[in-house]
């Protein structure tokens, strides 16, 4: 294990440059987030993820925002455990019914001021489960959304500009 | 006991006409309790059970002749004798069946539904489709009686970022007495959006059933469609899907032995192995055009050729990992620590992994030699080395040993493929017979065996398609395997499973 973290002293860091923030996510950021909200998070924020139905794609994708080449902490973003200790939901899923209850109760746990981060193509309107009798089909039809990430899933890039336009509005 | 062959026990039912590449056969309720009985003393294996409006499949393999079949029940009267009742696997499929289609396994021993939570709008979406009753009185669990128990209830939404599904612990102080799971949370409807979407549609939901196997899905689904429509992809075809499918196992591996290292509190392991992973999804984006390969398989062929700097790509990717990932091993093997959780941790008999025909790392780790790129021989395996490792040990160190083997062997299938990549086109349009056909596909995910159903209509969109996931039959067995283990093991147990949400709630 020495030699493990001594090769890590000499090697340079595999760790990308920070993306500009995603113009799309700041105009629809914009007009939501309230100067108050910014100044008492500051620039950290806790993230509770969930799941509400998605197919796995956008849970591994977001695993891999916090492998080295793409180092969240950076920015102060860092998972949390309980949305109890969260100031942002990161949902996935086109929300199933039998999910629904679950996310309605996780928002209402999670204190205010909070923002919603709707990811995938499902989290927008269902994706390709939209219409199915199980599924409610998007996140803004259980809970208000601020933000959307597309993509079938978002590559870890396009999650990163969609979160950093959260740390930028103002 | 039954002495009879599956060959000789079907022959006395109707063949179904249109059904590739294994046969179909409708059988009377005296056949079906015969297979009912062979699957019970274990000379077949259960390898999907699922059903229609007023009709009820079984698929069956027979481990000595390698014949694999689908028996199927006409339910007239709403009813079947319960497969459950003799032969536990069944039991959540068959829950699944009443909940989907309203048909009733009679015998069965466990009637509690289990995808329908109540939630839907609709009860039996997949048969005659009724408004629900309410109230839907609360979910029982089984109940657990002695001293100085409690329970600890986990989930839907668990503390990581992992899918959701609840977990009801009963421990005695620190040891589990029970693990009892309930599963459905992210149920689609897959199956009902399935039927009557054309192809192209069919292929992407069929990529999305678990977005971790997505190739394997597509896959699974592609083949079943080639196998009723019979058409015959270019050669280049199967050998790039190959190298689709090694190059999901083996980010799926890598990034998994961290993990699991993880969850025994040992970050440096999935520090590193997330970055093999990071670099395995790249080199898929730079090849195939996407991170995780969706959308890369339909029927048909493969979406995308291998650029000509592909193969520079991934031999430059194998020779990276070759460097890394040795020392990684060794790091694991030499951590005294890690093995202490690691070793006799989550132990799994034998006896159950055969029982239920469980397949992938959790199988072969328990000694079951079931992979079906070898069993199968599918192409093209056929014409590849490769071996499949095998363990007996059974606990969460065999699993991530069965799973670093595993590693090597991708990587020297990866490279075979290169050096044999047959050229010319990558897809080819498929026949329309302009009536209904059947198809079938048994695949090996990083997970496991992948079941793929399909029923064609004779315009070429989807009349019934079933998915059957690996984790059906590996969930069940995640709960003997935590007994006796303390609370604090389970997320090791869990991990070195990674049991499917997605893929088993449909």
């Amino acid at each position: 294990m020495r030699k493990f973290l001594l090769q890590n002293l000499w090697r340079p860091p595999l760790t990308v440059p920070a993306p500009a923030p995603s113009g799309q996510a700041l105009a629809e950021l914009g007009a939501k987030v309230d100067q108050a909200a910014r100044q008492r998070l500051g620039r950290s924020l806790a993230i509770r993820e969930v799941d509400a139905g998605s197919c796995n794609g956008c849970e591994l994708e977001i695993h891999a925002l916090n492998n080295a080449f793409y180092d969240l902490e950076r920015f102060g973003f860092h998972f949390v455990a309980s949305p109890r200790h969260a100031d942002v939901l990161l949902v996935t899923g086109p929300v199933t019914m039998n999910m629904r209850e679950a996310l309605e109760r996780t928002y209402a746990a999670t204190p205010d001021p909070k923002w919603v981060v709707a990811v995938g193509d499902c989290g927008r309107d269902g994706g390709v489960f939209a219409r199915s009798y199980a599924c409610a089909g998007g996140v803004a039809e259980v809970i208000p959304v601020d933000l959307h990430i597309p993509g079938c899933p978002p590559a870890p890039m396009q999650l990163l500009e969609g979160l950093l336009a959260l740390l930028q509005v103002n | 006991m039954n002495t009879q062959s599956l060959q000789a026990v079907l022959d006395a039912g109707h063949p179904v006409a249109d059904h590739r590449p294994w046969p179909r056969v409708v059988v009377t309720p005296g056949i079906w309790n015969t297979l009912i009985e062979g699957l019970a003393s274990n000379i077949w294996t259960l390898l999907g059970l699922w059903s229609e409006a007023q009709i009820v499949h079984l698929a069956v393999r027979e481990e000595a002749s390698g014949m694999l079949s689908v028996a199927s029940l006409p339910c007239p009267d709403g009813c079947f004798p319960s497969v459950g009742r003799r032969h536990p696997p069944a039991q959540r499929l068959e829950r699944t069946i009443t909940d989907l289609t309203g048909l009733h396994p009679v015998g069965a021993p466990d009637v509690r539904p289990w995808l329908d939570h109540g939630r839907w709008p609709v009860r039996h979406p997949l048969g005659a489709a009724t408004a629900p009753v309410p109230p839907v009185p609360p979910y029982p669990f089984l109940p657990v009686e002695g001293e100085s128990l409690h329970q600890i209830p986990v989930g839907p939404v668990h503390a990581g970022i992992i899918e959701p599904g609840h977990f009801r612990f009963t421990a005695n102080g620190e040891a589990v007495a029970r693990l009892e799971q309930r599963l459905g949370y992210v149920h689609k409807g897959i199956e009902s959006l399935l039927k009557g979407a054309s192809l192209e549609h069919a292929a992407r939901l069929a990529g999305r059933v678990s977005g971790d196997s997505t190739v394997a899905y597509a896959l699974a689904f592609a083949r079943a469609v080639e196998a009723a429509t019979e058409t015959e992809i270019p050669a280049r075809a199967h050998w790039l899907r190959a190298l689709m499918a090694e190059l999901e196992r083996l980010a799926h591996h890598c990034g998994d032995i961290g993990a699991i290292c993880n969850d025994a509190a040992f970050a440096l392991m999935l520090a590193h192995c997330a970055v093999l992973r990071e670099q395995i999804l790249r080199a898929s984006a730079a090849c195939f055009g996407h991170r995780l390969l969706m959308d890369s398989v339909i029927p048909g062929g493969v979406a995308t050729d291998l650029p000509a700097d592909g193969p520079d790509i991934l031999r430059s990717l194998v020779t990276g990992i070759r460097r890394q990932f040795p020392s990684l091993v060794t790091l694991y093997d030499n951590t005294a620590s890690l093995q202490d959780r690691t070793v006799k941790t989550g132990f799994v008999k034998p006896a159950l992994i055969r029982q239920f025909g469980c397949g992938g790392y959790v199988g072969r780790a328990g000694g079951r030699a079931f992979d079906a790129r070898r069993t199968l021989g599918y192409p093209p395996y056929d014409a590849l080395k490769f071996e499949v490792p095998l363990r007996t040990d059974s606990d969460v160190n065999g699993r991530v040993w069965l799973r670093i083997c595993e590693v090597e062997q991708s990587l020297a299938l990866i490279e075979q493929i290169l050096q044999k990549l047959p050229s010319g086109p990558v897809s080819v349009a498929l026949n329309t017979l302009g009536r209904p056909c059947e198809g079938m596909a048994l695949i090996e995910g990083f997970r496991g065996d992948i079941l793929v159903w399909l029923r064609l209509n004779g315009d070429g969109t989807v009349a019934r398609c079933h998915p059957r996931d690996p984790s059906w039959f590996q969930w069940p067995l995640l709960e003997a395997a935590i007994e006796g283990n303390i609370v604090a093991d389970f997320p090791l147990c869990n991990k070195s499973f990674n049991g499917s949400y997605s893929g088993h709630d449909l």
